[in-house]
């Protein structure tokens, strides 16, 4: 990158701001995604929004890329720059700007992480539902525009069902407001949606309207053992056919349970084939009698073992097999591929039995934990980059798992975007039709193709 | 340097909030994350080991609170002090190194020797002119910083007083070896006398060997791996003349470092077993809990504790201080903000990157502030210096304590 620009950057925010050594260069190359590495030509970390649109301007009049960056913790490759352009880090953005408990609304700039963000508002009693794995770190831009999903999912949805309004800076330095407090809206194109997802092409959000909710007042967490998947697959739909919608409905498979157990000694059983851990929230009341029919079903389905915890340390207990699933794979081989193909949550055994198929077939080693209740499983493939093979082998696997997907009614990411690493699979979900309606939608927004350019198709 | 460990890091981030200079720069390079990809370029050949990126990695604490976050077992502060070490022993060790690690550090006689001036320095009212004339001033920064973290020294080290032998306080239960910290020694020396007194009230018969040498921490530091070394058959030969239960330590850099005397020494059973016999103070004392409570008097005081690295993140150790502190009673027990976060002192960084110790220590100050607390607790000498001196200077109503002076105290043996 030419010193000129750069000092044009630093300009803008300040030499301390700008980054165009080797070394920093380096560090930002890459993000969660393995196997993917590509340096941008400068770094720069805005103090504010207009320092964001003004870069955005410069950007567009030299006709140099610009890829937004949260933390960095993507699983597809979408805060890569690919053209050696200009990576903007949102992580001085970090104010919360307002909790306005008589609309319920909290606004945020994109740098706020998201934990930091539940608790500010449970602090208040209120509650922002979407908590992603990696919410101790995820920014709130990177969660809008991957539109991000959580454990908590259920019940309470996704991103996209909590963003009431954006502020956006265009790929031109202009700046676009959608939404806002108002929950309901119908003057022209719903803009939100349509920014939601958008994996930083359409434009880069500077602020965040989301919408809370109440804190629940109560939570029982249980945990269930099944000898057999297909029984674990059957209570699942018999916990909604029986109209409980648990806010937490995770399923963890085999080779997870035996990784866990060696690295967590949890006390599960080596010989089941699947663990569910279960959680209800809202009024105690509900709250209790939804737990006893939850019971009852798990019951039903041959169970082998079913525990309610008793109090809040004991829910924890019950909690952390699932939530030590992923270091406990994650440890046994230096590069974990860890997917989120979603399919209607009817299709869950069949989908566990495909991935089980596929990984056997191509001899790798996947372990399926994830979110039973929504259809979102994260098959993670155990492996080493080193062997060439090997990774091959597992791409080959993938292959077949998205394709079981997208013919079972299920999509290919559920949660973690297409970004450089799905690229490949979109048009088999969505046809050359969509394709061509997403390209016109892009040319709307950024003719020039400035922003996050070669991301999404 | 083992590659496999650096590949092991899957860049998922979870240990970018933990880290004390991601969370004051949010720069990708002071985070562990980052530092580990430094290292693994310079190992690939994709990058030099430039000014710069020695200056990038120097950044790093080691405080391996990125330890404690990895999901997949990477331990980024100790990649970090490892590439460190093994680059500054491919140069060799240059005169002040030599003279400092191997002269000095390995002979408690010689170090405490050293020490004679600064007391006389203190003792003799030089220290209130010197400061008071700003003579430090004229003198370089580090060596000003250096003198205002010392606060009053014992009158003489503790090694030189405790006896080798203190019996158990009534019916024995068993043996322990008592390691004596350096830094305990020299200037905390009433600590280390509350935790022997603590061990023999418990039963324990406390050996303490006057020829114990420093732990060989600072050589790891200073690039000096064969020092180190040394300083580990010095110590294993020394304790495995004695038929111990524990080696106990009050220091949690040595109980870190004393810990790993297996992994240094690789294949030497005696090492092994001498690291899986250290203790912490709070291990021990928090398996005598039972026995411990009915002894306490009240303590109207409202404490908070910090974790220090080297005990929460090196040894895992959380739960034992905060369950011991809430035995006493009458005591109010606040939970720190962030209380596993490093305070800044990290070996001699607090000297060496003067700058981001202090933004690390403001901020840990202004969480001992929202705490409320009149009593900081805490379990390390490192954390003790830098704390001590930060609080005297800016929450001078807020004591400093070890974990094993408050609980004498609140036992009746201080
Ligand atoms: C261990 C682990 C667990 C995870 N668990 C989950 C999970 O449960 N659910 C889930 O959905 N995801 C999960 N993820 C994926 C990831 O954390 C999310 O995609 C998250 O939203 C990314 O946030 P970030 O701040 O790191 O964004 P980044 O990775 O920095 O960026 C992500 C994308 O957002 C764009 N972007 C960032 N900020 C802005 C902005 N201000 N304006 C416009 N575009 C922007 C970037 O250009 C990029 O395309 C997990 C990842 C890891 C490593």
């Amino acid at each position: 990158m030419q010193q000129s620009f750069i000092n044009e950057l630093r300009n803008i925010v300040g030499e301390q701001y700008t980054l165009a050594d080797r070394e920093s260069l380096a560090v930002y190359g890459y993000d969660s995604t393995p196997e993917l590495e590509s340096l941008p030509g400068a770094v720069v970390l805005p103090g504010s929004g207009e320092e964001v649109a003004r870069i955005m301007a410069l950007c567009h009049g030299a006709g140099v890329s610009v890829t937004p960056r949260g933390s960095g913790t993507n699983l597809s490759g979408g805060s890569l720059s690919v053209n050696s352009g200009v990576v903007v880090q949102t992580s001085r953005l970090n104010r919360i700007v307002e909790i306005d408990e008589e609309n319920l609304t909290a606004t945020v700039e994109p740098g706020v992480i998201t934990s930091a963000l539940h608790r500010e508002v449970e602090s208040r009693g209120l509650f922002y539902p979407p908590d992603p794995g990696s919410m101790n770190i995820s920014t709130m831009g990177g969660n809008v525009a991957e539109n991000s999903g959580g454990l908590r999912g259920l019940k309470y949805g996704v991103t996209a069902d909590y963003v009431m309004g954006l502020e956006t800076v265009l790929a031109d330095g202009t700046v676009l407001r959608s939404g806002g407090k108002v929950v309901k809206d119908v003057a022209g194109y719903s803009l939100n949606p349509l920014l939601v997802s958008s994996e930083g092409t359409l434009g880069f959000f500077t602020g965040i309207t989301v919408k809370l909710i109440p804190r629940p007042r109560s939570k029982v967490t249980m945990l269930a053992h099944f000898p057999a998947l297909q029984d674990a697959a059957l209570a699942v739909s018999a916990i909604i056919a029986a109209k409980v919608i648990p806010a937490t409905l995770e399923i963890l498979d085999r080779v997870t349970i035996r990784c866990v157990e060696e690295y967590a000694h949890v006390g599960l059983p080596l010989d089941v084939d699947a663990v569910l851990l279960i959680e209800v929230d809202g009024h105690p009341a509900v709250t209790a009698e939804e737990a006893l029919a939850v019971e009852e079903i798990c019951k039903r389905y041959r169970s082998s073992f079913f525990q309610t915890a008793a109090t809040a340390d004991e829910a924890l207990k019950l909690a952390t097999a699932r939530r030590t699933a992923l270091s406990a794979l994650a440890r046994l081989k230096p590069t974990t591929i860890l997917e989120d193909a979603t399919v209607p949550r009817s299709c869950i055994a069949p989908m566990l039995q495909v991935i089980q198929a596929a990984a056997a077939k191509h001899n790798v080693t996947i372990g399926t934990f994830g979110h039973a209740g929504d259809g979102n499983l994260h098959p993670t493939c155990l492996t080493d980059e080193r062997d060439q093979d090997e990774i091959k082998r597992a791409h080959a696997a993938f292959e077949e798992i998205f394709d079981a997907a997208i013919a079972m009614g299920g999509t290919i990411t559920g949660e973690h975007g297409v970004g450089i690493a799905k690229k490949k699979y979109l048009p088999r979900l969505v046809g050359e039709s969509g394709i061509r309606v997403m390209r016109g939608i892009k040319n709307a927004f950024d003719p020039k193709g400035i922003l996050n350019p070669g991301k999404v198709f | 340097m083992d590659y496999v460990k650096l590949i092991n890091c899957m860049r998922c981030g979870m240990c970018l909030p933990s880290c004390p200079t991601y969370k004051e720069t949010f720069l990708e390079t002071a985070s562990p994350r980052g530092r580990v990809a430094l290292v693994r370029k310079v190992q690939e050949g994709e990058l030099d080991q430039s000014e710069r990126l020695l200056e990038y990695l120097s950044l790093c604490l080691d405080c391996q609170a990125c330890a404690s976050a990895c999901p997949c077992g990477v331990n980024a502060g100790e990649l970090v002090a490892e590439f460190t070490c093994e680059r500054k022993e491919s140069l060799g060790l240059g005169f002040m190194e030599e003279l400092v690690l191997r002269r000095l550090v390995p002979h408690p006689d010689r170090l405490e020797g050293s020490m004679t001036p600064l007391r006389a320095y203190q003792k003799t009212g030089l220290q209130k002119l010197v400061r008071k004339l700003g003579v430090l001033k004229m003198f370089p920064k580090k060596l000003e910083r250096m003198e205002g973290l010392l606060p009053e020294l014992p009158a003489r080290p503790l090694r030189q007083e405790i006896m080798e032998v203190t019996p158990a306080a009534g019916t024995e239960r068993g043996t322990v070896g008592f390691f004596l910290g350096c830094v305990m020694s020299l200037i905390f020396s009433e600590a280390s006398r509350a935790t022997i007194n603590l061990l023999s009230s418990l039963g324990y018969r406390v050996i303490t060997p006057r020829s114990q040498v420093c732990c060989g921490a600072p050589n790891m530091l200073g690039g000096d791996l064969e020092g180190l070394k040394e300083a580990a058959r010095t110590n294993i030969d020394i304790f495995a003349g004695y038929d111990l239960d524990f080696i106990v330590t009050d220091c949690g850099g040595c109980g870190a470092e004393l810990k790993k005397y297996g992994h240094h020494l690789p294949g030497d059973p005696a090492a092994e077993a001498f690291g899986a016999k250290v203790r912490d103070i709070a291990q021990v004392l928090a398996l005598h809990s039972g026995d411990l409570a009915p002894r306490l008097q009240p303590v109207d005081l409202k404490v908070t504790y910090h974790d220090p690295c080297h005990i929460a993140h090196c040894q895992g150790i959380r739960r034992e201080p905060r369950e011991l502190l809430r035995l006493v009673p009458g005591l109010t027990y606040a939970e720190l903000a962030e209380a596993d976060s490093c305070c800044g002192s990290a070996g001699t960084y607090n000297i060496a990157r003067p700058g981001m110790s202090d933004r690390i220590l403001h901020r840990k100050l202004a969480n001992i502030a929202a705490s409320g607390a009149e009593v900081l607790v805490t379990g390390n000498p490192g954390c003790l210096l830098q704390l001590r001196k930060g609080l005297a200077d800016h929450l001078p109503h807020v004591r400093i304590m070890h974990l094993t002076e408050l609980l004498a105290r609140s036992a009746g043996l201080a």
